[in-house]
């Protein structure tokens, strides 16, 4: 298998978690990724972390998109290679309009940092492939801007075309509003795009896949990813 | 090149939860002000733009708009311009 690219914006801070957990755990051969760069042919597949790029000034994400590493991200993902955005990540694919809807202020108006469950709510994507339907993974969330928002319309479509591949849930894998961390319509914890190559998350499965740590849960999703 | 002083108002869209509108109302009823109702934030962003006339000037700024300085999944924006006369 190719290189692993962990993107690093300024301001990005899990991408060393990131780098960790494919490098030490995975054991896969694994890269930073500086914003400024502008050729992806050496990857398999690209990941953009969490963190606050570009201070998070105007809208989380808005900034980043505009780094001259994001053209080449986006062909990359148009080529149907795998792209995985984490938090900041996600608001990034979502700025980029690699993935629909955007991600509000969390409801409660402050920032959420705790441990969540998230149900596997569609196995069918190259990230959740080795989990079970509907498995309830413990992985932590640290976010103030989580709460996804659609229309109503997109999101119909995203039900419809099973891009709905992480929610909140209960412990049992009950989609309910109390297990509903930050307000997000339908529950939504991550999407996928329709061609099922970019996923973008808010929980943090990196923070979730070494022994060390709290829970191991999030590991199924590199094993996923990185399985050949 | 004349020189315009632009000022673009960005805030959510209608119908688009806003909590930190919410808190402030919540503030402000404590406060009693009970009259003040449907409270919004949001942002303004203001900047100096040369073009060569207002409607040029306008079609740029609308273009920032759309490019970066709203995200129109969620938010609404309108600008206004005035000219800066050359001291």
């Amino acid at each position: 298998m190719k290189k692993i690219g962990v993107v690093v914006f300024p301001g990005s801070n899990c991408d060393h978690d990131l780098y960790y957990v494919i490098k030490h755990e995975l054991k896969k051969d694994v890269e930073f990724v500086w914003h400024k760069e502008s050729n992806l042919a050496d990857y398999a597949a690209v990941f953009l972390p969490g963190g606050f790029s570009y201070g998070d000034y105007l809208r989380g994400g808005a900034i980043a998109r505009f780094s001259p590493v994001m053209n080449e991200v986006i062909r990359f993902a148009n080529s149907g290679k795998p792209v995985m955005g984490i938090c900041n990540g996600f608001q990034v694919l979502c700025e980029a309009g690699l993935l629909p809807g955007a991600l509000l202020k969390n409801d409660t108006l402050e920032f959420v940092c705790q441990h969540v469950n998230v149900r596997v709510t569609s196995p069918d994507s190259i990230f959740t492939r080795a989990c079970k339907d509907g498995q309830v993974l413990n992985v932590p969330i640290a976010h103030g801007e989580g709460n996804y928002f659609a229309n109503t319309e997109q999101l119909h479509e995203l039900e419809e075309h099973d891009q709905i591949v992480f929610q909140y849930a209960t412990v049992e894998g009950q989609v309910s509003p109390d297990a509903n961390p930050n307000g997000s319509r339908l529950n939504v914890a991550g999407i996928c795009n329709k061609n099922r190559n970019v996923l973008g998350m808010m929980p943090h499965p990196e923070r979730a896949a070494s022994p060390l740590l709290e829970s191991m849960d999030g590991r199924v999703i590199f094993e996923s990813l990185l399985a050949c | 090149m004349e020189n315009y002083q632009a000022r673009v108002l960005v805030r959510l869209k209608n119908g688009i939860l806003d909590p930190g509108g919410k808190a402030i109302a919540h503030a402000l009823d404590s406060l009693d002000f009970s009259e003040i109702d449907d409270v919004k934030t949001g942002k303004i962003i203001e900047f100096s733009i040369k073009s060569k006339n207002e409607s040029e000037a306008s079609a740029r700024i609308e273009r920032a708009c759309e490019q970066l300085l709203a995200n129109t999944v969620i938010e609404e924006y309108s600008f206004d311009i005035s000219r800066i006369e050359a001291d």
